[in-house]
């Protein structure tokens, strides 16, 4: 199939993946009831319609960040958690659940986008000149780190229940999202989301290998620095308001390269295209499943995605014997 | 049309590359560097490409520092083929090709320039019946007239090559040798890094002999490379004679028992 008709099809599967979410759920609720002034309405308005748009661009400003982290790192096993930004998030998010700051508004908010930035910094300040490696080195390190500390917050908790609501928040998902909540992330993402998406050109001349880029007039510590703000802003933001949701990262734009072939730049909005598809997707099924509660988005991705990319890796092998 | 090297140093982590490097090099020659190994060929042409600044000295491109050209421009002027044949995508022929039209590349998709420039460098290098290919199914000998048609396609005035006949069978070793000398006939800088003597002496304009970060001698084929310079830079044993149609010819021996 042609690009521009495979992108076609992946925008048609966005809308109608983007209305399951609008629909699915305990209660389903069809278009005819979504301006109803009723209970379905209201929950149509303040629940329904907050979490589809942020599955839509929390999954796009996921798989895009994969899609470019891999493209830089020229590694098809790269995601945006390899830079550390997410757990930096998380731990910000933590601090501000064990703080009680979370009761405040935005608190938690401000406190996730806080560690993201942190990570930033310190990641530009690591790798600065080092390269790739350098980066790929500096993200490990402030992810552990990161890590470590989260666990050491956890340990800390004044209560079980405090522990559990941290661990629970971590787990990633798009429950009771307020609209005022994904009102605050979107400017966030989209702005990640921009410079992501301008990084095609030198992701492509990257394919001849450092010394090839610059050749080509590439600055590449200019590329390392927007990849890290685009990033930290995209995926800061998505795991300030949604925990930690992995997967889609690593998974999508493996699935796009499939469709799309391999050249880095044409797979950048078809892999944001391809996240928002299946964390939308997703989303809507883990409501779907019958019991009291209500799975973990973050833990039915990596429940659905480590067997699948099992699978890709197998293919992958075999390809390459 | 000249790319000069005016008292080039360079250390690598305190350790010094190259020390007081003058050198010229002139459009319509294919300009071989020699020298064994880590006497500094490669950093040299990192210099010439502008991906490293030397510590002192400058390299100049006609009158123009090559450090204050803006990387666009500098890569319009300068085409490197680096060393490796590194791709990592399995992108098509044709894809990796136009990866060379990046310097000029404006709008969002190519113009008409950009394309004619990529079917010239295909042609050239005899690519097209692979243009629709995967890089990565290709053999090593097409992969590497691929490359080449990458820097070509971008229209340089100057092309560096760093030691592009590794890994090559001597057939393909003489393609790309072929197409490099053409290159130079037709009004390019042509500046190789090459391991084989022999090439060097069959294909070469002008020789740099590089020896311990130094330049231990240049000129042409004759002035360069002699019996007592191979002796003292490679510590081998050769011979050198005229053939009957005036070329020189060279015989390796074997190497001199220190």
């Amino acid at each position: 199939m042609k690009p521009r008709s495979l992108t076609s099809l992946l925008l048609l599967l966005t809308v109608a993946a983007f209305m399951l979410s609008l629909m699915a759920g305990k209660v389903w609720i069809w278009p005819s009831a979504w301006a109803a002034d009723n209970a379905d309405g209201w929950i149509f308005l303040e629940l329904r319609l907050p979490r589809a748009v942020l599955g839509l661009c929390i999954g796009a400003v996921l798989g895009l960040s994969g899609a470019v982290m891999q493209g830089y790192l020229r590694n098809p096993l790269a995601d945006p958690t390899v830079l550390g930004v997410s757990a930096s998030a998380a731990l910000g998010g933590v601090v501000a659940i064990y703080l009680g700051v979370n009761m405040l508004p935005f608190g938690l908010f401000a406190c996730a986008m806080l560690g993201a930035g942190a990570s930033i910094l310190l990641l530009l300040a690591i790798s600065r000149g080092g390269g790739p490696i350098g980066f790929i080195l500096g993200g490990m390190v402030l992810s552990t780190l990161a890590g470590a500390l989260t666990a050491f917050v956890i340990s800390i908790a004044p209560n079980p229940f405090a522990a559990s609501e941290i661990i629970n928040w971590l787990m990633g998902a798009l429950t009771d999202r307020l609209v005022a909540d994904v009102g605050t992330a979107l400017p966030f993402m989209a702005a990640g989301a921009v410079l992501l998406l301008s990084t095609g050109r030198a992701l492509d001349a990257l394919t001849l290998g450092e010394n090839g880029a610059r050749s080509l007039g590439i600055n590449l510590f200019r590329l390392q620095w927007i990849i890290v703000l685009g990033v930290g802003l995209a995926v800061g933001a998505s795991v300030a308001v949604s925990g930690v949701v992995g997967f889609v990262g690593l998974i999508v734009p493996h699935l796009i390269r499939a469709l799309y072939g391999e050249q880095p730049s044409g797979i950048l909005l078809p892999s944001a295209l391809g996240g928002a598809i299946l964390t939308l997707t997703a989303d809507s099924l883990v409501r779907l499943v019958p019991g009291p509660g209500e799975v973990r988005l973050g833990i039915a991705m990596a429940v659905l995605g480590s067997p699948f990319f099992l699978l890709l890796l197998l293919r992958y092998r075999k390809a390459s014997a | 049309m000249t790319l000069t090297v005016r008292n080039l140093s360079f250390a690598h982590a305190h350790k010094p590359t190259l020390a007081g490097i003058d050198a010229t090099f002139e459009a319509r020659k294919l300009s071989v560097i020699l020298g064994p190994n880590g006497a500094g060929k490669s950093t040299l042409l990192a210099c010439l490409a502008g991906l490293l600044s030397p510590d002192t000295g400058a390299a100049h491109l006609d009158d123009e520092d090559i450090r204050n050209m803006a990387p666009t421009a500098r890569a319009r002027q300068i085409g490197l083929l680096p060393q490796g044949a590194e791709t990592h995508w399995a992108i098509t022929s044709e894809a990796l090709v136009a990866l060379g039209r990046i310097p000029h590349m404006r709008g969002a998709g190519p113009s008409a320039d950009d394309r004619r420039a990529i079917s010239a460098a295909m042609s050239a290098t005899a690519t097209e019946s692979f243009a629709n290919r995967p890089v990565t199914q290709l053999s090593g000998g097409e992969r590497a007239r691929v490359l080449l048609a990458r820097v070509l396609a971008g229209e340089p005035q100057w092309i560096l090559a760093d030691e592009p006949l590794a890994n090559l069978d001597p057939g393909f070793q003489l393609d790309i040798l072929g197409l490099l000398r053409r290159q130079a006939e037709a009004g390019k800088g042509v500046i190789a890094v090459l391991h084989d003597l022999h090439h060097a002496v069959r294909f070469a304009d002008h020789i740099l002999l590089l020896h311990e970060g130094r330049v231990f001698a240049q000129g042409s084929v004759s002035e360069v490379i002699t019996a007592a310079n191979l002796a003292q830079v490679y510590g081998i044993d050769a011979n050198l004679f005229k053939d009957e149609e005036g070329a020189v010819q060279l015989i390796i021996k074997g190497k001199i028992s220190s």
